[in-house]
């Protein structure tokens, strides 16, 4: 308030003779006005959130497996994401053994997307087998291509006991989803909430808990 | 306010009518004035100079082929692709306008950094043009902007994954992230809402923003007056009787008809990509944006546009150990602060806890995250040149040798930084973008210290002119 003086005319005769009661009720405008200017953003800014159809659409999904055959994989959709089932082979299930020491986070204890109960085992699956994840990378969001091949290959290191490579920033991941260390990706792919309904059929997005 | 004036006994109609609008509407003949014909522009420019009015032409190209092409486009993500396909195929001349558009946002960036470019030359961001600068370097942040969310459009596999890749950048801020990404996409996955809001974005939020910008650069570029190659305030020397800067002369007609050169082999360029190679080869359209969105795949490699890939290398240089390199860099910093002296014993200490907080800050969160940091950094850091540039002198023309040499090696160091961001990852490319990153934020971080020194050579009190 104090440099409002400068504002009025060079010897302007109004200098020093500031209305105090004025100037209160100007703040108090200005105050209320910015109150009813933020107001009225709040309804905008919501707009961006998901709609109520989006929030709806999380429906689980029901996959009949019966079709798949040892070392393959299916994808399907669940929430726009792809969603992996592979039925691994003893080989594969073996190789956990040999990458405990190389991955990130081998019993997958980091909380950004946290591991089903029923699933934080050595498998990171409800039967050791059966193997179901989001196949989304947790660095950037592309979905990892699949590296099944033991051996060495082109951008992968010569001990390889098969897994994914994320195309985008070279993110490897293992048979259970665990990430390697020093990989951009700080997280294992997510394990998404499931159960099996029989030996060859299983739902997504819903488990027993539920 | 204006008297009224009357037109002269005997006037022509033209006269008679140009009178009749000078009283009605006088704003426009003193602007035309005051920005066209008593505009007094250096008369020294060189072919550098061409690229500000380039990119005013090319914000014109991109808004008419915008608007026709917007009345083909159907932003649905069910229609989008094949709404493209179908202006590329069936509206008459409609490949024509959505080449137009899609060679206008590469030629855009070219101009745009050889404008840049020249700033950084010729020391044109300097007192009193630092706003100038500024308004510049938001219209780049807003052109960036507006390059994202209109190559989501098409709706192809390209599109797709790298929107998802810059959402998912914004996911990496520590507590916010998540929701933030969340309200960017409208969804969980980029979809159909995601697409609609781009197009919005794209066809009128970031426009009318641009175009504010774009005002506000111009006018405060009037009112401060161009900078030249020599960096010589040419308003410091003016005629007597007139009070016009001997070194300037009227921007039009002289400037108007210089700048129709550029605007010619500009075009000639500019037609040459869009009648023989529009999609240059996969650097200005990438193949797999021709390959319709799938959520379920990603394509074996993406990559940005190439005007996007040397700050998108920045990004994936910044690996865990490079944010240790960055914790060396900072003790190394606070260390040098510490010995080079001259601060008083509280300053000491506060620089020993700003760092000490730093390196803290470094080792808590997600290497994922810092590289968002990196990548928005080295974009932010522009903003500050103004104030980061202490050279005695603007112009290159009079700096030391070796400052030829630093501007030329962030020169090879940003090509190189774009090259490698079109590439796949590699260990060798990894490091040699951490160099680059490295040099890019040394170049401009230690720019106070190293601008000011050597041989400077001595400035002109005039501009240097041959009249030919």
């Amino acid at each position: 308030m104090s440099d409002s003086a400068a504002a009025l005319p060079p010897g302007g005769s109004t200098e020093g003779a500031v209305d105090g009661s004025r100037r209160t009720w100007i703040a108090i405008t200005c105050g209320a006005g910015a109150i009813g200017g933020v107001a009225t953003a709040v309804p905008f800014i919501s707009t961006f959130a998901p709609s109520e159809r989006a929030k709806a659409a999380g429906a689980p999904v029901q996959v009949d497996f019966s079709a798949l055959k040892p070392g393959e994989k299916m994808t399907v959709e669940w929430r726009g994401k792809p969603v992996w089932i592979i039925r691994r082979t003893p080989e594969q299930l073996a190789s956990l053994k040999k990458t405990d020491s190389l991955v990130a986070d081998p019993n997958s204890d980091r909380k950004a997307y946290p591991t089903p109960a029923y699933a934080k085992n050595e498998w990171r699956s409800i039967k050791p087998d059966v193997f179901v994840a989001v196949g989304i990378c947790s660095h950037l969001g592309c979905s990892p291509t699949d590296k099944f091949t033991p051996g060495p290959q082109p951008s992968l290191p010569d001990d390889w006991q098969g897994g994914f490579l994320c195309p985008c920033h070279g993110s490897t991941f293992d048979m259970a989803g665990r990430v390697f260390k020093n990989k951009p990706a700080p997280d294992n792919l997510e394990v998404p909430p499931y159960m099996f309904l029989s030996d060859t059929s299983l739902v997504i997005g819903e488990d027993k808990k539920a | 306010m204006a008297e009224f004036k009357d037109a002269p006994p005997g006037a022509s109609m033209l006269q008679k009518t140009t009178v009749w609008f000078e009283n009605r509407f006088p704003t426009a003949f003193a602007e035309y004035k005051k920005h066209m014909s008593e505009y007094y522009a250096p008369k020294n420019f060189n072919s550098w100079y061409f690229f500000g009015s380039l990119a005013l032409l090319v914000l014109v190209i991109q808004i008419v082929t915008g608007i026709f092409l917007v009345m083909h486009y159907k932003p649905d993500a069910n229609l989008a692709f094949a709404s493209v396909e179908y202006i590329m195929r069936d509206v008459p001349w409609g490949w024509l306008v959505r080449y137009m558009h899609s060679t206008g946002a590469s030629a855009f960036f070219i101009v745009v950094y050889l404008h840049m470019f020249r700033g950084l030359l010729y020391g044109s961001y300097r007192k009193p043009r630092e706003l100038v600068w500024i308004f510049g370097c938001a219209i780049f942040l807003c052109l960036m902007g507006e390059a994202f969310f209109g190559y989501l459009l098409p709706w192809g596999q390209m599109s797709y994954w790298g929107a998802q890749v810059i959402v998912n950048l914004f996911a990496a801020i520590p507590f916010v992230g998540p929701d933030l990404a969340l309200l960017i996409r409208g969804d969980y996955v980029v979809s159909d809402a995601t697409l609609n809001r781009f197009f919005s974005f794209h066809v009128i939020a970031v426009p009318l923003v641009l175009l504010g910008l774009v005002v506000a650069h111009l006018l405060a570029l009037h009112d401060v007056g161009s900078n030249n190659p020599d960096g010589v305030e040419i308003k410091a020397k003016k005629d007597p009787r007139t009070g016009i800067p001997l070194d300037g002369i009227p921007f039009h007609p002289y400037y108007t008809v210089h700048d129709m050169i550029g605007v010619g082999v500009f075009l000639l360029a500019f037609s040459a990509i869009i009648f023989f190679a529009p999609e240059l080869g996969g650097y200005f359209l990438e193949y797999n944006n021709f390959i319709p969105a799938d959520p379920l795949k990603t394509p074996a490699h993406i990559a940005p546009v190439w005007y996007f890939t040397p700050y998108y290398s920045m990004l994936r240089a910044t690996t865990d150990p490079m944010v240790n390199v960055f914790v060396v860099i900072t003790a190394l910093g606070t260390v040098g602060a510490l010995l080079k002296g001259g601060l008083s014993g509280l300053a000491r200490i506060g620089v020993v806890v700003a760092g000490l907080v730093v390196i803290a800050l470094l080792k808590t969160f997600d290497a994922k995250f810092w590289g968002v940091v990196v990548m928005g950094g080295a974009v932010i850091i522009l903003f500050f040149l103004p104030w980061l540039d202490c050279s005695p002198v603007k112009s290159i023309r009079y700096r030391p040798r070796w400052h030829k040499v630093m501007f030329a090696i962030f020169v090879v160091f940003f090509f190189v930084l774009g090259y490698l961001g079109i590439q796949p990852p590699s260990d060798i490319g990894t490091l040699i973008a951490q160099i680059g990153t490295v040099f890019y934020f040394g170049f401009f971080a230690l720019m106070p210290w190293w601008s000011q020194i050597g041989e400077f050579k001595a400035v002109p009190d005039r501009v240097t002119f041959q009249p030919h």
